[in-house]
């Protein structure tokens, strides 16, 4: 009678912020009635909106030093913007993909060791750096999602893995000499663009930007892409998507791997934005943390989620600190409770919150 | 129930005199998971035109089977030929561009993509262009998925979700479709809707493999029948020599 595979509630929120139309009146009174809300994915479609709504983002976001003038407030979007793309990384394979992965710190912390050592011990510039780290992130999410992938690991167990290969990584960096064990690495201060150090806020604002909006823009293309149906598919049901002859394992791996070379991404500006790194900064669970939690919010499996997460929670924890003082681990504290009341009341996220009171206010007029 | 008479037209036997290809051939096929062996030996071919009822209890390794000749569940032993050519152990992606797809058991549609998504899936393994033109035959075939075109697949009714699922793998231009137990779940007046379609989609030159539990309906339906039993073919042949057995009866039938 009932689907008996229908709407998984917390992984089943794949709308798009800026989905267009919802359904006529007539089909979505019925969904209404069965007390579902319908999050539709239309993949078709929709890329040149995708577009346009990035590029207007970008430039607002481009032009925003002009406005912001405290060394504060360019931090705080600074900072704010990093966590986008961290969220944004996250997103492609736990929003997109709905492989949730507790240990993005994993390739953080590769693409930020990666970095370092080149700049440490090669005397390389940074802008190689960040080249051969963001390919180490690649190449250790294709690594990961290939082991786990292939032997089917899904759900908790994938997330087990990836939070035990994290730790894996952080207690080697503690030990090899080559990462300057437990004391971590400090760069040398060198600024210039080839050096991604600046002298000013706004270089750093800058680089954060790009890096974030190419994030957001390989989203928008996952969303939209042969590729993302596919990864839609897979998420949705994975024996169906086999059944029509969709390779699921090397789908999954593909997320994993372009994942990954973003989140690296991620490592790398932190390094050359705080200049110095140690094993629990890079590779600890809080990093793991911020990077999933942002899309939650946000809307997981959206092309903006992780963008109004990321400002969202960046404006929470700026308020708390406000109020509480620099309290410890108050920030994890906090997060942990915005997580739980997140997941209970809003599960897709502040960019699904327009269409569900679009929704109850429908299902109201019905009754 | 049973009568049929004004949905389902019955077999179609319009497949002029000229020689029958053989479309599938499976030998001795054996497969399991793990240590479990669930098929042993099982055998079976489909002709080009014809609608094979695959028939047996839960179990009986049906679906075991139709996974292994589609690439889902890797074979032991046997061969698997297709058009003449061999395919054992091809991938599945290879396997549906060559024409054999399957509707998964249990009306597996994407719950949170729209239907019209849902349909563009099942193109995946053909070119942009084609996937046009059969949306567009699809949505012909089944008109009530052009209404709910922009609605998410997880809303349909379970007769809808099964139509669904049967459009997306039209998608795929199949040559030979295998239906696992589409009337599972279903109300009998959606039943009988559903062997109408897959009478009228044989019709139009398809071929059909059909996996079912409904015994009596699948009959009269099929050129030909196989009944599996723990794991192989224990009987097979043409609707009348099926309705004589014995075994069939007792087994299926309850007389």
């Amino acid at each position: 009678m009932h689907p008996p595979q229908s709407n998984r509630s917390v992984t089943g929120m794949a709308s798009s912020i800026e989905d267009s139309a919802p359904p006529g009146r007539g089909s979505f009174s019925r969904s209404a009635r069965s007390g579902q809300p319908a999050a539709v994915t239309h993949l078709l479609g929709g890329t040149m909106r995708s577009v346009r709504v990035l590029g207007a983002i970008g430039i607002v976001l481009a032009l925003a030093p002009l406005v912001l003038h405290s060394d504060f407030q360019l931090t705080f979007v600074t900072l704010a913007l990093y966590s986008t793309l961290l969220g944004a990384a996250w997103n492609i394979l736990g929003g997109f993909g709905g492989q949730y992965s507790f240990g993005h710190a994993v390739f953080f912390g590769l693409g930020a060791y990666v970095a370092a050592m080149l700049q440490v011990h090669a005397g390389v510039p940074a802008w190689i750096g960040l080249v051969a780290g963001v390919a180490a992130g690649a190449a250790a999410g294709a690594a990961l999602g290939a082991i786990s992938f292939r032997y089917g690991l899904r759900g908790s167990y994938f997330a087990l893995v990836t939070l035990a290969m994290a730790e894996v990584f952080r207690i080697v960096a503690n030990s090899v000499p080559f990462t300057g064990a437990g004391v971590g690495m400090m760069i040398e201060l060198r600024t210039g663009l080839a050096d991604l150090q600046f002298e000013s806020r706004r270089g750093y604002y800058y680089l954060a930007l790009v890096l974030a909006l190419v994030a957001l823009a390989v989203g928008s293309w996952v969303r939209h892409s042969r590729f993302g149906a596919a990864l839609a598919a897979v998420r949705d049901n994975e024996d169906a998507a086999r059944a029509l002859g969709i390779d699921a394992t090397r789908v999954k791996v593909a997320a994993t791997a372009l994942s990954g070379t973003l989140m690296a991404a991620g490592g790398v500006f932190y390094l050359q934005y705080f200049h110095y790194i140690d094993p629990s900064l890079v590779f600890g669970p809080s990093v793991s943390v911020e990077a999933l939690l942002g899309p939650i919010v946000g809307g997981l499996g959206t092309v903006l989620g992780p963008l109004i997460g990321a400002f969202a929670l960046a404006l929470v924890s700026q308020i708390a600190t406000h109020l509480l003082g620099e309290a410890p681990a108050l920030s994890m504290a906090l997060y942990g409770l915005i997580l739980i009341v997140m997941v209970t009341f809003l599960p897709r996220g502040i960019g699904g919150l327009g269409k569900l009171v679009r929704l109850r206010a429908r299902r109201g007029r019905d009754a | 129930m049973n009568s049929n008479a004004t949905t389902a037209p019955g077999p179609s036997t319009g497949m002029s005199g000229a020689p029958e290809e053989t479309l599938l051939a499976v030998q001795d096929l054996c497969s399991g998971y793990g240590p479990v062996e669930v098929l042993r030996e099982a055998s079976l071919s489909v002709r080009r035109g014809e609608i094979i009822a695959l028939l047996g209890s839960n179990g009986a390794g049906k679906s075991t089977f139709i996974n292994t000749v589609c690439g889902l569940v890797q074979p032991r032993r046997g061969a698997i030929a297709w058009m003449g050519r061999d395919i054992t152990g091809s991938a599945s992606p290879e396997i549906v561009a060559a024409g054999l797809i399957q509707v998964p058991e249990g009306r597996r549609v994407f719950p949170n993509l729209s239907v019209l998504d849902n349909l563009i899936l099942g193109s995946y393994r053909r070119g942009r262009g084609a996937r046009t033109a059969n949306l567009e035959r699809v949505l012909e075939t089944f008109p009530r998925l052009r209404e709910r075109s922009r609605q998410s697949a997880g809303t349909l009714s379970g007769g809808e979700q099964q139509m669904l699922a049967i459009g997306r793998a039209l998608m795929g231009e199949p040559v030979l479709l295998i239906l696992d137990e589409p009337s599972l779940g279903l109300a009998p007046v959606i039943v009988e809707e559903m062997f109408g379609l897959i009478a009228r989609l044989n019709q139009s030159g398809l071929s059909i493999l059909l996996v079912e539990q409904n015994v009596a309906q699948s009959l009269e339906l099929a050129h030909r029948a196989y009944v599996m039993e723990n794991g192989a073919v224990v009987f097979s042949g043409n609707r009348t020599e099926l309705l004589a057995s014995d075994r069939l009866r007792r087994a299926y039938l309850g007389a």
